[in-house]
């Protein structure tokens, strides 16, 4: 009997639908006007690379947190892994080893703190915020061991070519880390929509039981995703390592911020189940844009969390007058 | 006091709920309304009490016109309805539950414990019933929460009183004392409207029994000069044998057979099987652990011991995951909790079991899990605009055909089936044992966990019949009746 409570009308000309398929885009056009028109140098070639360079990195680790939040989840402890992957490269270079080894050592270290966080939460049934707000706090702490809350860097690091062209490499005048972060959105975007992985992650969000019943081997999937975040974040961490030329172990604090509010005003539900990576491409430009946008402008940082704040909780609001609607 | 509703009607959008419905009921009578789902009885009762406004017709108490604006309008006029959900809240007491929202308060707006205390006290004596005030109301069993709740409506000085399914999730002992509490209430006055499916509590308690079907009431008599037999036509609109589709079932090979399945404290050396081709169905009370085995069994929950065949091969079935690889499916008793993602397509719950044989290449191919998603929704007469509505917009019939294009789809031989016509109307509940006749007729074994008795005997081809976690024993359909299965559904022994 109760379904037939529901009641549906329908307009001949579905506004709001437009509006929430092209939201995202539409906000960075405007941005992007509003941001030129007040300061001429934002479309200079110079300002869009460095623009796409702060991007590439908060793309990184939003695509990871995107697959999070889609199942429902959240990761507080993308910045310290960043950090900690970071510092662990950094160590192992200093240390005598080839920086392409340290590289993929870092990634790797990345993978097994996010298999860390995954299995803490599929197996230990706890909530994922609570887990990886403990293991923010672990991460950090053991970079702070590692480093003895010193920056790490030396010869051995800024002498190398492989080291540097990482975060500070151009590649037919584009930073190569914008390479990464086109390659990381293909590879992601192909997992997200055209696999049965992704499926399976959007039916976790969903309902999480109703998957379980249908098959899904929820935990497996679980742990893989935030493999998929711990990675990620870790990518970053080399990236941002190799742009700094130094390792600092209060490396990308608060970057899971950034993350979440990309993942967010790319119109992914907090909820889960529902979202698209080019949102979050475009959230993570939005991001870019705001940031560098304000820092031209002159606008002082205390007035840019502000503002990025109070644009977080605007998008958040309009995307719950759609679901209402 | 004496209400009448007369000529009520009442539509959500085009769907015509009630068209013309006329229901009296007066203090000192209980007054079974009864029907199928869907009917309409839980959308008069919701008009009736304020929930929903009518578009049609009017309501009299005692001879004047009223309307009620909401529940609570309705409770102080002297008409209380306890809904078959309750609305507790478990971790708080008893007396806190009960004074919720009206507690009385003394000075500086502190709440009065004691005459909070005496109050709860006096109306329980009412009920002739003993419940301690000062434990947590989610402790105590369904029964007693359900007396609670009635005491909380005589508080409120109620006249006529509404039960919907109030036995629904009692034991046969607590169906007692609430008969007793219905006839001491009776006594004093009270009226009440009494909706169940249970024939037989139906024929104990009740005066008067009013039937509805399809938004219209079809039939009201004493309950003293009528039988079940016309009850139940009244309620299918035809006589029962042809509500069902004939079983003319061709036995295979065994495809499941479960020994000594124990579950320490749910279930307890369960042993049967299926054959291909048969519907066994599982009857028993509410809680007896049918949902339970079945859960366990397809890996949902865990059991203690206990072997699991398929098709002659023991197999352990530890995830769902590895039940659907042995060809089993099931379709959940709650399909919005565990059947259903309500906030994805069609398509996407459709697939979700069989997604991995569609992957090319590492890929998903797009144009077989569309002809795929296409063919089910056709086969199982889905009605929807397209495959990409949302589930949740569907009606209750349709999502249960969704949740059967799955399992269907996933090449399920071996089906369980819990509670699969509930909350379906009943167009679509035929079309639903259609579907299960042709999918035996292909060689699928079907298990079919269901609380109508009518279904069960209706519609199945042996009858497995549970207690307390403990098979009871097995009927053949054709020599079962409903004192044979409520015999053995209530711990009892067939004499042969």
């Amino acid at each position: 009997m109760n379904n037939s409570t529901e009641t549906q009308t329908k307009s001949g000309f579905d506004f709001g639908k437009i509006v929430s398929k092209l939201g995202p885009l539409l906000a960075l056009i405007v941005l992007v006007i509003i941001v030129s028109a007040l300061n001429t140098s934002f479309l200079g070639i110079n300002n869009i690379m460095n623009l796409l360079q702060q991007v590439s990195i908060n793309a990184l680790i939003a695509f990871g947190m995107q697959f999070v939040i889609l199942t429902g989840g959240i990761d507080l402890s993308v910045g310290s892994i960043l950090a900690l992957s970071g510092a662990i490269t950094a160590q192992l270079i200093v240390s005598g080893f080839s920086p392409i080894v340290a590289f993929l050592i870092g990634a790797a270290c990345g993978a097994v703190f996010g298999a860390l966080n995954g299995l803490l939460i599929a197996y230990g049934g706890a909530a994922p915020f609570i887990v990886t707000l403990a293991t923010m706090s672990v991460y950090r702490g053991l970079t702070y061991v590692l480093t003895n809350g010193n920056p790490i860097t030396g010869p051995a690091m800024n002498d190398s070519f492989s080291f540097q062209f990482l975060g500070q490499g151009y590649l037919f005048g584009i930073p190569f880390q914008v390479y990464l972060m086109v390659l990381g959105f293909a590879v992601f975007y192909v997992l997200m929509h055209k696999t049965a992985f992704g499926r399976k992650t959007f039916a976790i969000g969903g309902n999480e039981k109703a998957a379980f019943v249908a098959g899904v081997k929820t935990k497996r999937i679980l742990i893989w995703i935030y493999v998929i975040a711990g990675f990620l974040a870790a990518i970053a961490g080399l990236v941002l390592t190799s742009q700094l030329g130094s390792a600092q172990p209060d490396a990308g604090t608060s970057y899971e911020m950034d993350a979440i509010a990309a993942v967010v005003l790319g119109g992914t539900s907090l909820a889960g189940g529902k979202g698209k990576m080019s949102g979050t491409l475009i959230g993570a430009l939005i991001i870019g844009v705001l940031n560098n946008g304000m820092n031209l402008l002159g606008i002082s940082s205390f007035f840019q969390q502000i503002v990025k704040g109070i644009v977080i909780l605007v998008a958040v609001l309009l995307d719950r007058k759609q679901a209402k609607n | 006091m004496k209400i009448e509703m007369k000529g009520i009607s009442k539509s959500f959008g085009k769907n015509e709920v009630l068209k013309d419905v006329n229901f009296t009921v007066h203090s000192g009578e209980v007054h079974a309304l009864m029907g199928e789902n869907g009917a309409g009885k839980s959308t008069l009762m919701n008009i009736l009490t304020g929930l929903l406004d009518a578009n049609g017709g009017e309501i009299l108490v005692d001879g004047q016109p009223v309307k009620y604006d909401d529940a609570l309008q309705a409770e102080h006029s002297g008409i209380s309805f306890i809904h078959q959900e309750m609305n507790n809240f478990g971790e708080m007491t008893v007396l806190e539950n009960m004074f919720l929202n009206h507690e009385i308060k003394g000075k500086f707006g502190m709440l009065n414990m004691k005459e909070m205390r005496a109050e709860a006290k006096k109306v329980l004596q009412r009920l002739n019933v003993d419940i301690p005030l000062n434990v947590p109301i989610g402790t105590l069993s369904v029964g007693t929460q359900q007396m609670i709740e009635i005491a909380k409506s005589l508080m409120n000085d109620t006249k006529i009183l509404i039960l919907d399914e109030p036995s629904a999730a009692l034991s046969e002992k607590e169906i007692d004392s609430l008969f007793d509490i219905i006839r001491g209430l009776k006594a004093q006055g009270v009226g009440m409207i009494y909706i169940s499916h249970r024939m037989q509590e139906i024929f104990e308690i009740t005066d008067r029994i009013t039937v509805m079907r399809d938004g219209l009431t079809v039939a009201s008599y004493p309950t003293a000069e009528v039988d079940v037999h016309q009850i139940i036509k009244d309620m299918v609109g035809r006589d029962l044998s042809d509500f069902y589709p004939d079983r003319e079932p061709k036995y295979g090979e065994t495809r499941l057979e479960v020994d000594h399945f124990t579950s320490q404290g749910v279930f307890n050396d369960v042993s049967f099987s299926v054959k291909a081709g048969e519907i066994l169905a599982f009857s028993g009370l509410m809680g007896a652990g049918r949902t339970e085995i079945m859960r366990a069994l397809f890996g949902i929950d865990h059991h203690d011991s206990g072997t699991i065949k398929v098709n002659g091969q023991e197999v352990n079935l530890k995830t769902p995951s590895d039940s659907i690889k042995h060809g089993v499916g099931f379709l959940t008793e709650n399909r919005k909790d565990e059947g259903l993602i309500l906030d994805a397509s069609i398509a996407a719950n459709i697939d979700l079991p069989s997604i991995d044989g569609f992957v090319k290449h590492g890929l998903v191919d797009q144009k077989a899990d569309n002809d795929f998603v296409e063919m089910l929704i056709k086969r199982l007469t889905v009605k929807a605009t397209s495959r990409n509505d949302l589930a949740g917009d569907l009606s209750g019939g349709n999502q249960q055909k969704v949740v059967l294009a799955k399992w269907v789809g996933s090449g399920s031989q071996i089906l369980i089936l819990d509670e699969p016509t509930r909350g379906v109307d009943v167009g679509a509940k035929r079309e639903i044992y259609d579907l299960m006749n042709e999918l035996t007729d292909r060689g699928v074994a079907i298990i079919m966990i269901s609380s109508d008795l009518q279904e069960v005997l209706g519609f199945s081809d042996r009858i497995a019949v549970v207690y307390e976690g403990r098979l009871m024993g097995e009927i053949a359909t054709q020599d079962a009746n409903q004192e044979k299965v409520m015999t053995l559904a209530t711990g009892g022994k067939l004499d042969e």
